[in-house]
């Protein structure tokens, strides 16, 4: 198992990303755009706030019953000739995916996007072992590349300028030199990759819903990268957290609707694929797993979360997340609810999260299942508070604050205190010591404050 | 199988109280021929191309000369001719690799996005739609239908081992945004629609 480095904290790695301005005021402007694509489309349709409410009672539903769900699914699966495993935790999920390529003498797979792998760090682990393993979307295959973890989970490359990824297929792909062209570079991942899928063992995918009534699983690209694998490989492994199950196929409809207008701004994604049985000759592998997801369902104020469909919606809305980028987030699932999915599997490393946010709400108001993102991540900065993870800087701070505003006479002073000190000795202020300086110009301190205003105008 | 039980307990210990599933609302259907033009409209948006055609002549006619200009084409609907038999459940993804254009039998299609249902029934291989360099899909006008509600009320997705809904050409936008067409499976999408 790879080891977890030590993360930068948010700050400090969002600080090191903004230092260019014009990368970081053309991610933002990027990733507003697929914002706005989502808000055009989704106007289209006149349900779409019922639609919203529908997925979300759907998940509670589910998540009310998921043991029994989770249970008919095995079931229904296993009667569809499916070999279904069930993980603790990433180290299980890992083990188990090499316990079938050891048995079958894998020695190349493909893989289409799946932050589920990602979290459990499956492609580090399988190349300690020996085996092959290729990223086959084609963001995916680019930071793959470059060794760096995809920094969206809809759009892993998003961080990336063409200049970029023209280096790095030139590096690795020998394509021409200082070629920018997008349809150049995606026709030579096109080739590389297609000999890829017809070498591979085994193909492994993602799961985006898993219906307990039938036992089947839908996966959803644009590319056609999943079903290359799978149909392909004689060897299909589909990972699945345990939360994307629904009960129905029915209630597919209602979620392929809410999926990509949320993330792309696009109807549909191009394949929706429904796996229920394997072809002629072929294995099928489901993994159903935990890694933290129960403890999650136990938390009340954070259960909601579970319900995230992974269609980054939050992600392109934040303010924060498009001017800090997704790397600054340390995790595989960065943004909003990455914030709040990561302190629960991990507490200590990823208590900065929650508080890089705004906490402006816009991240709930797209939600398509109606999660109350920033909400809970106001939550999450509370309980982190109280467990004794908030940074010693910012507990320092609360309690001083918590001092200053217990006393009116001493909230006063320091109210003047302050005022007069930016007014005589801005130095004192304006320098980078003082955090709330950086990136912004300090207000300018009026002589008297609005009580004194107050009670001077009262009586007129 | 420790893992199994460890965690169907630890849910049914921390999953909330049973929330009541909500019932699914009837979406009305709207007339044929607004689907027919929301399809067509869609369908172009993404990057297809919509044939409109009464019979199966044309497309017969389409079939003969890719194959007649030397193309690898596979048929695999019995209208246009008697399906390719080459190619079956055990063709090795090399072969199919070679593969230009592919004929095939679209289920249903679905207004609201222009994704047409097709499943292990209509396709001698699952890789087939993918691997081929262009697609041809084949629908029926009177299978076309106004949402994705709709579609799953028409399908079973359970019915075969596979299907899907396909909906353009295969492409991304994963460089700096930039659309492309043809990433990994068909870099083309033609659409026949038979009234």
């Amino acid at each position: 198992m790879e080891k977890f480095l030590k993360p930068v904290e948010h700050a400090v790695a969002a600080e090191k990303f903004i230092s260019d301005e014009a990368r970081t005021n053309w991610h933002d402007e990027t990733l507003w755009f697929v914002r706005a694509k989502r808000d055009k489309i989704v106007h289209k349709l006149p349900e779409w706030e019922s639609l919203r409410e529908l997925g979300s009672q759907i998940k509670n539903h589910a998540l009310s019953n998921l043991d029994t769900y989770l249970l008919a699914f095995e079931k229904n699966a296993q009667a569809n000739g499916v070999k279904v495993h069930w993980a603790a935790d990433a180290k299980e999920h890992n083990e188990i995916i090499l316990e079938i390529a050891r048995k079958n003498n894998v020695k190349k797979i493909v893989k289409s996007k799946s932050m589920l792998t990602e979290e459990c760090h499956l492609n580090p682990f399988l190349i300690s072992k020996g085996i092959e393993v290729v990223d086959t979307d084609l963001g995916e295959r680019i930071v793959q590349f470059r060794n760096e973890p995809p920094s969206h989970i809809v759009l892993p490359a998003i961080h990336l300028k063409k200049q970029d990824v023209s280096d790095t297929f030139h590096e690795h792909l020998h394509t021409e030199k200082g070629n920018n062209d997008p349809q150049y570079l995606t026709e030579a991942a096109r080739q590389h990759l297609r000999n890829k899928f017809i070498e591979a063992d085994l193909s492994i995918t993602g799961v985006n819903f898993a219906v307990a009534e039938t036992g089947g699983f839908v996966v959803c690209t644009n590319e056609g990268n999943a079903d290359m694998g799978a149909h392909a490989a004689k060897i299909h492994i589909a990972c699945m957290g345990f939360e994307k199950i629904i009960p129905k196929a029915e209630h597919l409809s209602v979620f392929l609707r809410l999926l990509t207008r949320s993330a792309t701004g696009q109807p549909i994604t191009t394949y929706s694929s429904h796996f229920h049985r394997p072809r002629k000759g072929q294995e099928m592998h489901i993994v159903i797993v935990d890694n933290g997801r129960s403890k999650q369902l136990g938390r009340e104020d954070f259960r909601n979360s579970l319900k995230c469909i992974r269609c980054a919606a939050c992600f392109n809305t934040c303010p924060v997340y498009r001017r800090s980028g997704g790397h600054s987030y340390h995790n595989a699932t960065a943004g909003p609810i990455g914030s709040i999915l990561n302190p629960n599997i991990n507490m200590r490393e990823n208590a900065d999260l929650p508080f890089a946010s705004t906490l402006c709400g816009s991240c709930t108001n797209v939600c398509p299942v109606k999660i109350n993102i920033h909400e809970q991540l106001w939550k999450w900065r509370q309980v982190l508070t109280e467990e004794g993870y908030a940074s010693s800087g910012k507990t320092a701070g609360m309690k001083g604050m918590a001092f200053v505003l217990s006393y009116p006479k001493v909230f006063r002073f320091a109210g003047k205190a302050g005022r007069w000190i930016i007014r005589m000795f801005p130095g004192l202020v304006n320098n980078t010591l003082n955090p709330w300086y950086k990136q912004r110009e300090m207000p300018v301190a009026p002589k008297h404050s609005f009580r004194d205003w107050y009670i001077k105008n009262k009586k007129a | 199988m420790s893992s199994r039980e460890d965690i169907l307990k630890a849910i049914s210990q921390n999953k909330p109280a049973l929330v009541e599933s909500p019932a699914m609302p009837v979406y009305p259907d709207s007339d044929q021929t607004s689907v027919l033009e929301q399809f067509i409209q869609t369908a172009e948006l993404i990057g297809s191309k919509v044939i409109q055609l009464k019979d199966w002549q044309e497309i017969i006619l389409e079939f003969e000369n890719a194959k007649a200009n030397g193309k690898f084409v596979v048929n695999t609907i019995s209208e246009i001719g008697t399906p390719d038999v080459s190619i079956d459940e055990m063709s090795s993804s090399v072969d199919l690799e070679k593969i230009d254009l592919s004929f095939v039998r679209g289920q249903l299609g679905v207004a609201e996005n222009s994704a047409i249902w097709v499943d292990d029934s209509n396709l001698p291989n699952r890789l087939l739609p993918f691997i081929c360099q262009h697609l041809v899909l084949v629908v029926e006008a009177k299978t076309l239908v106004a949402t994705m509600h709709q579609a799953y009320e028409k399908i079973n997705t359970f019915k075969t081992g596979w299907g899907a809904f396909i909906a353009g050409p295969s492409k991304t936008a994963d460089i700096e945004q930039s659309l492309v067409i043809g990433a990994h499976g068909a870099r083309s999408l033609v659409i026949y629609i038979l009234s």
